[in-house]
């Protein structure tokens, strides 16, 4: 399948894509699109199925029915060896950083070389210094994950996530449980490493404010459906209740609120846009 | 109906379950003694540092728990040998006990406790931390990464211990022989030697094998299968226990039985 249409190119193209636990569907049919270079924020409140959809595009889980298209090959239906290769092209930094508490921070990023390269040690030596760089922890390749504070994992994690240059670069909340002016720094590193690498950027958040800064365009998630995609811009202006609601955080009415979480779990057909 | 049905979906789950610890060892042999010679190499720095913690590191415990057994057994069969005025046949009695059966149980016993729970609380902590999930996204297999260097550890090292241990439980029952039934140490050990074939050893490191498999294979599947949560560490630690001593104590039946209709003709 042809990937590329024109100037733009697309990345990542969902069709139709379901995702359930057992019967639970979680995921009723979601669509949208991703050009090479841009950074999309995945907008959604607790339980909106987003962080699903992010495992879903990193093959964490598999979809009941419809297609991911990523570099080409059809997630939903790739062999492991290609799932494998196309893995390596992919970064991920996880919620709570992910990292190997076993190891020291440099052998947690130096791991994906180490298995996936014949590079020579002195090499690898050089990247995980590079990347630790980037990420501004230089000098902390022999701290354990254990001695670092939550916002130094978290870069930590997106050093390990870069270490073999990929050219999509996945975010699980990456403000989730630090303080403003460390996750502002996060962003801060999202925004330097788009601009600096040209590289495809999906973020799952429900933090408006990092949403707004680091976004070329966003997708509001709810209930398992797309609710509304666009440009930070569009999102402010768009009239669609839900995305006001989630905009100008107003609560859901107490009225009900339990029925709804239930219908909410156990909803199985596609609710109208 | 209602039994019938609860049994049969006992037996279903218990089959599935089963299922599940046949597959994981199979991707865990095919890493071992496969993937090696398609161009991966095997985790050698992985399995010997495993075999550290699970063999070396448990001598001290294993060596004291294992002479204690030996001692009692000593006391045991004494207890009985000692009316029929056939007090020197405590060192066959201890020998064999020992190498044929206890050796190998009590070492398999000893490592669920230290490593099989081990093994499900490692692997489960790193699922619930999504480490697991980042090993996935990296490419790199669980299984092969963290399945295979334990395999390998407890194949190797399970049998180690288990001549080890036996060796201490002779040296237990030594000590009853000589201070109470006119062994000198030389001569409880050659008694001890005496007394043993080749078979007895053999069958219990055979055994000891088999442990070794079905305690890293439940140890890792417990901890793979851990749902999200702190506390489900907890129970997957607890349940790997649990199903490990079991089946160790089934393994251990149906190959004392193949062995014991083997050589009865």
């Amino acid at each position: 399948m042809a990937q590329s249409s024109g100037q733009s190119e697309t990345m990542i193209s969902l069709r139709n894509l379901r995702v359930s636990y057992g019967d639970r569907e979680i995921l009723h049919g979601i669509e949208f699109e991703v050009e090479r270079g841009e950074t999309l924020v995945i907008l959604g409140g607790s339980g909106s199925g987003k962080s699903t959809l992010l495992r879903a595009l990193v093959g964490l889980e598999r979809p009941r029915s419809g297609e991911i298209w990523l570099r080409g090959k059809n997630l939903a239906a790739v062999s492991s060896q290609d799932m494998d290769e196309i893995r390596k092209k992919i970064g991920m930094s996880f919620q709570g950083g992910a990292l190997f508490g076993s190891m020291t921070v440099g052998e947690n990023v130096a791991l994906p070389l180490r298995e996936h390269t014949k590079l020579e040690d002195s090499t690898i030596e050089i990247i995980l210094r590079l990347k630790l760089d980037q990420v501004g922890l230089a000098g902390f390749e022999n701290y354990m994950p254990s001695q670092l504070s939550g916002g130094m994992k978290k870069r930590a994690a997106v050093a390990r996530a870069l270490a073999m240059d990929p050219e999509i670069l996945f975010f699980d909340e990456p403000s989730a449980g630090l303080d403003p002016i460390i996750a502002a720094g996060v962003d801060q590193l999202i925004l330097e490493l788009k601009k600096a690498f040209h590289m495809t950027i999906i973020v799952v958040t429900h933090e408006l404010a990092s949403a707004f800064l680091i976004a070329d365009r966003m997708v509001l998630i709810d209930k398992g459906n797309v609710v509304a995609i666009g440009t930070p811009d569009e999102m402010r202006s768009s009239t669609h209740p839900r995305v006001r609601q989630f905009l100008d955080r107003v609560a859901e009415p107490e009225v009900a609120q339990e029925l709804d979480y239930l219908q909410m779990l156990t909803e199985i057909t596609r609710p109208e846009r | 109906m209602e039994i019938t049905s609860q049994i049969g979906g006992s037996i279903t789950d218990g089959l599935a379950y089963l299922g599940g610890l046949a597959s994981l060892g199979g991707r865990a042999a095919y890493f071992t003694f496969v993937a090696p010679f398609r161009g991966k190499p095997i985790r050698l720095r992985g399995a010997i540092s495993q075999a550290m913690q699970v063999g070396v590191r448990a001598l001290p415990i294993l060596s004291l728990i294992t002479f204690f057994i030996g001692l009692i057994l000593a006391l045991q069969s004494a207890y009985e040998l000692r009316r029929l005025g056939a007090l020197n046949f405590v060192a066959n009695a201890v020998a064999i006990s020992m190498t044929r059966e206890l050796g190998p149980l009590i070492t398999a016993i000893v490592v669920i406790g230290r490593s099989g729970s081990a093994f499900a609380a490692e692997i489960g902590t790193m699922k619930v931390s999504e480490e697991i999930d980042a090993l996935e996204t990296m490419a790199i297999h669980p299984v092969d990464f963290l399945v295979t260097p334990k395999f390998l550890a407890m194949i190797v090292m399970l049998p180690c211990l288990t001549i080890w241990a036996n060796s201490m439980g002779i040296l237990g029952g030594a000590l009853f022989g000589v201070t109470q039934a006119d062994f000198t140490w030389t001569r409880y050990i050659q008694a001890s030697l005496d007394a043993l074939f080749l078979r007895d050893i053999l069958t219990g490191l055979v055994k000891s094998v088999m442990f070794g498999i079905t305690i890293t294979a439940v140890g890792c599947y417990e901890g793979l299968c851990t749902g999200a949560g702190a506390e489900q560490v907890g129970r997957s630690t607890t349940r790997a226990v649990v199903v490990s001593i079991f089946l160790v104590i089934l393994v251990d039946l149906v190959f004392t039985a193949l062995f014991f209709f083997m050589t009865v003709r």
